[in-house]
């Protein structure tokens, strides 16, 4: 394999800073607690860490249970190839989720507590058990690309046998864990500024959801694509900006029904920051979907990854403004994250990054011809994946 | 029979003996600049705040439907039948979002603590178990606070608004917010001006995420035979089309 790294150190020299500040960050929290790491406060007990490392987390893995959906379950075989990194994405976000909740909570070593102390009136409930069950799905779902390494083929065939029900039960897991997220601030009707409650907020979350899982997708394949020097699947992944287009324009367009029927759009017309950053967060999302229409412009690698990278911070913008920003007024106070806060998000995203490229090199995520390292019976083996047998 | 409290704003003297009383209670420091904090907070679960020519108390509502007890994912919150809503802290992992879904932003948290806990007023479930009265209830000088059954308190209330109209804005806060509260409130003006949210809904609030989570058991069930039988028409056709290629 070749390696170009002339720009990969200068990622890696950002990689080491972000990651030192992060532990001084990790210090923080161990020795002075919440109250020491963030700017959080009784007015404003939610910030960085639940809207972006477990909101934002969630919802940027979704495209493991959409691609999941598509190959096995709707049986589209040509999108397998980008099936595993899918996978692999979903797997390590939701890692990275639960080691944000870590942080976040006030109690670490009671992550356990609602799998034996039981609420089900609570969305966090609901939430705290999606969470589990999903990750473990999710471990099985990418299981197979360990075994396949190291020529385990017995308990391949054990997987092979449960995998159809463990796809479903995925998807399903999925669908309520990302809607589940919206639910969360169903509860706070007089805090969340009316841009953004509404009462199909989980509807909401779970349609943006699978069109951010498709964006990932593409984002993920264009930088794996330059990383390993591999060819981009462009036919593939123009299909799939397509399925994002229509997904993406159907969301938009329930937004904008539910902000009508709402009455809420005369709001549009007032200079606050909240009618700026909801203007920012639909123009994240309707350029690229005015963009991704054109045949030109998903044709092009450049263009159809910038798109994608609209989708995904459109996406974000939204997580934040529903799990912050938007929550300012009601609540009474401001929120600015503490550096170590942001320290905190960054090293989990480098962590992300860092552990799907060693995984990616060292494993058969993508297809045989990216692999010429790779033991030649594992290459075999590769096209019959994870799932149906 | 479930008890409340009833404040009554315009015969507050703003001595502040409620919270002294609360603070001994919990077992917590109250001193001068404690007392001149005019907020609840980790180590002050009830405030007398001052506006303009009127005084307020904040304080746990301890709701007849408690937001704070349907979020909880752990069940560490709980309303008695008493009228408390009471708090288990060996439960409790932290998550906060009781904070984030109470309506009064009445929890607080011990933010500066390595294993900090959520706190708020618990109208002395203890004390009232016991027959006693609340600690702040007990304390006040001038009866502004008093302590007894909702019911009875209600009545009291609307006496008071019946026989001093004039003297009162004529309403009770707290009958029939989030779908009513222990606690209670009078006051000589809307209650916005001596700091009560008065754009909290009247409905409780644990409807608002009840409609959705009831569904999940019909989403599961409708999801599994939906995506079940699309898997077994999609794969039926590969099938069919597998065995074919073999017959050619």
């Amino acid at each position: 394999m070749t390696r170009k790294f002339p720009k990969i150190t200068v990622w890696r020299a950002i990689f080491a800073v972000i990651l030192l500040f992060g532990l001084y960050a990790t210090y923080l929290r161990v020795v002075y607690g919440l109250g020491g790491s963030t700017n959080l406060s009784d007015q404003f007990p939610w910030g960085l860490w639940i809207a972006f490392d477990v909101m934002c987390g969630v919802g940027l893995a979704a495209g493991g249970f959409t691609l999941v959906a598509m190959v096995h379950i709707f049986n589209i075989e040509r999108y397998r190839p980008i099936l595993r990194p899918a996978i692999l994405t979903a797997f390590l976000g939701y890692l990275l989720v639960v080691v944000g909740l870590l942080y976040d909570l006030g109690h670490p070593e009671r992550l356990w507590h609602p799998l034996v102390m039981w609420n089900p009136h609570s969305v966090m409930f609901e939430v705290a058990w999606c969470v589990t069950l999903y990750t473990t799905v999710l471990f099985l779902e990418f299981i197979p690309v360990v075994f396949e390494r190291f020529g385990l083929h017995k308990p391949l065939e054990w997987i092979h046998k449960i995998s159809v029900p463990l796809m479903i039960l995925g998807v399903l897991l999925s669908t309520l864990h990302q809607s589940s997220l919206g639910s969360l601030f169903l509860i706070v009707p007089e805090k969340l500024y009316p841009l953004w409650y509404s009462p199909i907020l989980p509807l909401l979350f779970y349609i943006s959801s699978i069109a951010v899982g498709l964006a990932m997708t593409i984002f993920e394949s264009w930088h794996s694509s330059r990383a390993f020097g591999r060819a981009l699947e462009l036919p593939l992944l123009m299909s799939m900006a397509r399925v994002l287009a229509v997904v993406l324009s159907l969301y938009l367009w329930i937004r904008f029904l539910d902000l009508s029927h709402r009455h809420a759009l005369g709001l549009l017309t007032q200079n606050r920051i909240e009618t700026w950053l909801f203007a920012l967060e639909m123009a994240l999302m309707i350029v690229p979907v005015v963009l991704l229409f054109q045949a030109r412009i998903r044709s092009k690698p450049g263009s159809l990854y910038a798109c994608a990278v609209m989708v995904v911070f459109g996406f974000i913008a939204n997580r934040l403004n529903v799990g912050t920003t938007g929550l300012e007024a009601g609540s009474g106070t401001h929120y600015m994250p503490r550096w170590s806060e942001v320290a905190v998000t960054l090293s989990i995203v480098a962590a992300g990054f860092a552990i799907f490229r060693g995984i990616a090199q060292y494993f058969p995520i993508f297809e045989k011809h990216s692999h010429e390292h790779a033991p030649a019976e594992v290459e075999e083996k590769e096209a019959d994946s994870v799932g149906v047998a | 029979m479930s008890k409340a409290i009833l404040y009554d704003s315009t015969l507050c003297i703003g001595c502040k003996a409620c919270e002294g009383a609360c603070a001994e209670r919990w077992g917590l420091p109250y001193n001068e600049k404690i007392a001149a904090e005019e907020r609840i907070s980790a180590h002050k679960l009830t405030a007398v705040e001052t506006h303009g020519d009127h005084f307020s108390r904040r304080l746990c509502m301890n709701c007849a439907q408690p937001t704070c007890v349907s979020v909880c994912p752990v069940g560490a919150l709980a309303k008695t039948p008493l009228g408390p809503v009471i708090y288990d802290a060996d439960k409790c992992m932290g998550c906060r979002y009781c904070m984030q879904a109470c309506p009064f932003q009445v929890p607080s948290y011990e933010w500066s603590s390595r294993f900090p806990k959520m706190r708020k007023c618990n109208m002395c479930y203890e004390r009232q178990s016991a027959g006693k009265l609340t600690a702040c209830a007990e304390a006040c000088p001038v009866g502004a606070t008093i302590n007894g059954d909702r019911d009875q308190l209600v009545q009291e209330a609307r006496k008071r608004l019946a026989e001093k109209p004039d003297q009162y804005y004529g309403k009770i806060y707290g009958l029939t917010e989030v779908g009513g509260t222990s606690v209670l409130f009078l006051s000589a003006v809307p209650f916005e001006q001596i700091g009560l949210r008065t754009n909290v809904p009247q409905e409780p609030l644990p409807e608002t995420t009840w409609r959705v989570l009831e569904l999940v058991p019909d989403v599961v069930s409708t999801g599994t035979v939906l995506l079940g039988g699309i898997y077994w028409i999609t794969n039926r056709r590969a099938e069919v089309a597998r065995k074919e290629g073999k017959r050619r």
